[in-house]
């Protein structure tokens, strides 16, 4: 391996239903196709060395996922970024790549942006749910994992919750009907926090309950930079031509 | 009258169901068609789950054979599971395509690939979400026409009241020839309605109409005969086989689907057809004579199909690999040619006599050299005489060894229980054979670190088969047998831990054999099943034997047949069987004799490489066996 590409790619449209299982699969078949030389692990069973930071949920649509390549010849990362685009399914879309020069790209990945519209949910109701929720100090939620049902708090990896009233262009309601949308930034913890446990923590707190299932986004996902509580370029370094 | 998609009222039902990615399409080589610029549509089912039926090379060939043609368009639809099908009748969304989710009533055309009789009850699934009569008797204009194919379609009749129409054979001729004949109707103003355009379909001698036959009985429950019930309707109707495979070199561009699926792989067929002769295998005598692709032209599809795809694997798919007659060149030039790419080849379905270890060795020098699966089918060599898989005990030890020196750790083994003939003692000897093959691994290996599996299911007695006469064995004798092998195998303190044991219940056979011999008295069952609740009846977990029995019985309460009577009788000579009408090229006469030749032990040869033993497959449909060698070699490509 001669160098790491890192990309930022969104996930749109029906594409949200991936999992990230199918994203990898997705992702090694078009960079076949794409003819990029990666690189493949030793071994009995050698796999290509592409590897993927913290996939959003099966049915969540992303603008800021992020994955690395490595290749065994140096190649130009514009060249990359059409060639895999070009390769990728219309809703897999390459937004950015550049060449690591700096740590792990994991380690850069500290919160997420979520966007969740509420179809047909009441705008005063959840103005207040966020209220009581921001004012707990924690909120423990339940969710069914792998290993069984497991409780966990979803209060304190919550940095921010806005709530705002757009247009409504959720699939299966009424175009131009005003939506709920709640902005939250939301930090990388372990058990994980993720956009649906914060809306049953919103429930537990305020009995706050939208009358269908949210259609969710990642926005965004980087560094979490302390002074505007929002998370920074994780391409920073490479863009900055940064040290190793 | 453009029709609208249906996927802005699926969408808000995806989050609620398991795997949604499957029901969204936008597969990497699929197409849409404007539906307007089409005047014949083909909505083309495999009914089975997505995982399943997505990688079925039927519907992969048909599809882009159809969407070639200037004027047809086809799309593809699959059995919903049962959480989607519960929200769809709620919220009152129909049965759709992936492709454009298009209504499926909206098409000309449903056709449906069976490769399984287990497929049965999603069918009906199928057309009640459609909107479609689930009797073709109920269906109007309105609705398509709806067609059976795939090796089930070579006995119709126990769906035959669901169906318009059946094809046998190979698909990719007549799915044009229909084609056009629906777009010449369409374009006369569809004179006479459905009713003509089965006329002319049915007159034609290569479709199946069932509804243009009436079935009649003895007073003991046995058929009298089948008969034309109009003028200009042939009395048998035949198989379709595409002789030249270099002609039709599909699939070019596979489809890549982002749900993970069976099979993640690009499967080329090197031949169709087996002239081996097993006389348990419905495959190997529908699909006869051996037809073989050119090395050339395999060479040219791999290449084509793995840029296409960006898969990492091939699969060398026939009815028994091997046998091709320039394998070697084949798999050398493929391993030669994709060296240091980390492209796999794989060889499904290899027989123990064709087996060398030198192909071995090329299929897995770019991957992995895991486990060899090998199919004697019978324990005793008594009766794999029986059967005519004329594999020897011999044959076995040697290649099985071979492939533990070469470095080989696990090898799987395949058989049938409940075979005719078959006695407990031909069952224990599997436990036998296996414990020589690891005595014969470790002694040749000087390691106890190699393992054998034994894998058994229930024997299921095929239509067009020489055992199409023969009583299906009870699932209490299977299930007996089975238990006894376990007990023999377990028992062995020297060998026991090194082999395991896979096996598959006799009870869901004695369902396939009804399904698979049974005559149009049994759509009743299968309706009775479906509307009980019967879903996917290929998953154990979905499956219910009690199911299918309580309704058996109350659907046949009024008959003087019932699931015995199907499945565990024999048949004398002349009984007339439910598909003595349709044709798949094979002498009755000659599959009766070679019946009795399984009941004596006598073995019959391969006919490619000895004389012909007149089983009329050739004769019968003007065909012949076309095999190489053509002496050609593949050529290195350039790889980057």
């Amino acid at each position: 391996m001669v160098q790491r590409l890192r990309v930022r790619y969104a996930k749109r449209g029906r594409l949200r239903f991936t999992s990230h299982r199918d994203i990898s699969r997705a992702v090694e078949r078009a960079v076949r196709r794409a003819e990029i030389p990666v690189a493949f692990s030793a071994g009995f069973s050698p796999h290509p060395k592409i590897s993927y930071a913290g996939a959003a949920p099966t049915g969540v649509a992303s603008e800021a996922e992020y994955l690395e390549i490595g290749v065994s010849r140096p190649c130009d990362p514009d060249q990359v970024r059409a060639d895999l685009d070009a390769s990728l399914p219309p809703g897999l879309d390459v937004l950015d790549i550049v060449e690591a020069r700096s740590g792990s790209l994991a380690d850069k990945l500290e919160c997420s942006v979520w966007e969740l519209r509420l179809p047909g949910a009441d705008p005063v109701a959840a103005e207040q749910a966020v209220k009581e929720f921001e004012a707990a100090d924690r909120v423990e939620v339940e969710r069914l994992t792998k290993k069984g049902m497991r409780q966990f708090d979803a209060r304190q990896a919550v940095r921010s919750v806005a709530v705002s009233v757009r247009a409504d262009t959720t699939a299966g309601q009424e175009p131009g009907q005003p939506c709920v949308i709640l902005r939250m930034v939301v930090r990388h913890e372990t058990p994980a926090v993720r956009p649906d446990d914060v809306l049953m923590g919103l429930r537990l707190v305020a009995g706050f309950a939208p009358p269908s299932s949210p259609e969710v986004t990642r926005l965004a996902q980087g560094p979490l930079d302390a002074t505007t509580g929002e998370p920074a370029d994780p391409f920073d370094a490479e863009r900055s031509g940064g040290d190793l | 009258m453009p029709v609208e998609s249906l996927f802005s009222r699926l969408e808000p039902l995806l989050p609620k169901v398991q795997k949604p990615i499957q029901y969204v399409g936008g597969e990497l080589n699929s197409t849409v068609k404007d539906w307007d610029e089409a005047t014949v549509r083909w909505a083309l089912m495999y009914p089975d789950a997505y995982e399943v039926g997505l990688p079925n090379q039927g519907v992969q060939i048909l599809y882009e054979i159809l969407n070639e043609l200037p004027e047809t368009m086809a799309e593809r639809t699959y059995a919903v599971w049962p959480d989607l099908e519960a929200l769809m009748r709620s919220e009152g969304v129909p049965q759709f395509t992936v492709d454009a989710h298009r209504p499926v009533r909206a098409f000309d055309v449903l056709g449906v690939s069976f490769s399984t009789e287990l497929g049965y009850t999603n069918l009906l699934t199928a057309l009640d979400l459609a909107g479609i009569p689930l009797e073709a008797v109920d269906r109007t204009d309105e609705d398509p026409i709806v067609l059976a194919g795939g090796h089930a379609a070579f006995n119709p009749e126990p769906i035959a009241a669901f169906l318009d129409a059946a094809v046998l054979g190979d698909g990719e001729q007549i799915a044009i020839a229909i084609s056009e004949v629906v777009r010449e109707w369409k374009a006369e103003g569809r004179p006479g309605g459905r009713d003509e355009l089965l006329m002319r379909l049915a007159s034609t001698g290569g479709v199946y109409v069932p509804k243009f036959y009436d079935v009649e009985y003895h007073p003991d429950g046995r058929i009298k005969r089948v008969v034309p019930n109009r003028s200009g309707v042939p009395s048998r109707v035949f198989k379709h086989t595409v002789m030249d495979l270099d002609e039709w070199p599909y699939p070019k561009k596979p489809l890549v689907p982002l749900a993970e699926t069976v099979h993640e792989r690009f499967s080329v067929e090197i031949f169709r057809g087996c002239t081996r002769g097993c006389r348990f295998c419905q495959a190997g005598m529908i699909t006869r004579p051996v037809r073989e692709r050119s090395i050339t032209t395999i060479g040219d599809m791999v290449d084509a199909g793995l840029k296409e795809s960006g898969f990492s694997e091939v699969g060398l798919l026939s009815l028994s690999s091997a046998d091709h007659s320039e394998i070697g060149e084949i798999a050398k030039g493929l391993a030669d040619r994709y060296e240091g790419t980390q492209t796999g080849l794989s060889l499904p379905s290899t027989r123990v006599d064709a087996f060398n270890i030198d192909l071995a060795n090329e299929f897995s020098r770019n991957g992995r050299r895991s486990g060899l699966t090998f199919a004697p089918e019978g324990g005793s060599e008594r009766m794999r005489k029986v059967i005519n898989k004329m594999v020897t005990e011999e044959d076995l030890i040697r290649t099985v060894t071979t492939a533990y020196s070469q470095g080989w750790r696990q090898v799987k083994l395949y058989f049938m229980c409940g075979l005719p003939t078959e006695e407990d003692i031909d069952v224990l000897a599997i436990a036998d054979l296996a414990k020589k093959v690891i005595k014969a691994g470790r002694e040749a290996t000087g390691s106890r670190d190699i393992r054998c599996t034994v894998s058994i299911g229930g024997f299921v007695p095929k239509p067009h088969t020489p055992f199409q006469w023969a009583a299906q064995c009870d699932h209490e004798t299977v299930d007996r047998r089975l238990r006894e092998l376990r007990d023999a195998l377990r028992g062995d303190k020297e060998y026991g831990r090194a082999i395991g044991y896979r096996y598959h219940d006799g009870k869901p056979s004695i369902v396939e054999g009804l399904l698979s011999r049974g005559d149009r008295r049994v759509a009743s069952v299968i309706r009775a099943v479906w509307e009980d609740g019967g879903r996917f009846d290929g998953w154990s977990e979905h499956f219910s034997y009690e199911r299918w029995m309580t309704a058996a019985e109350r659907a046949l309460s009024g008959e003087l047949v019932d699931v015995e009577w199907y499945t565990t009788r024999e048949r004398e000579e002349h009984e007339v069987l439910p598909w003595d009408h349709l044709d798949a090229g094979l002498d009755r006469e000659w599959l009766w004799q070679d019946w009795q030749d399984a009941v004596n032990d006598v073995e019959v040869e391969d006919c490619r490489w000895t004389p012909c033993y007149d089983c009329g497959g050739c004769p019968t449909m003007g065909t012949e066996i076309q095999i190489g060698p053509t002496g050609k070699k593949l050529l290195p490509l350039t790889v980057v």
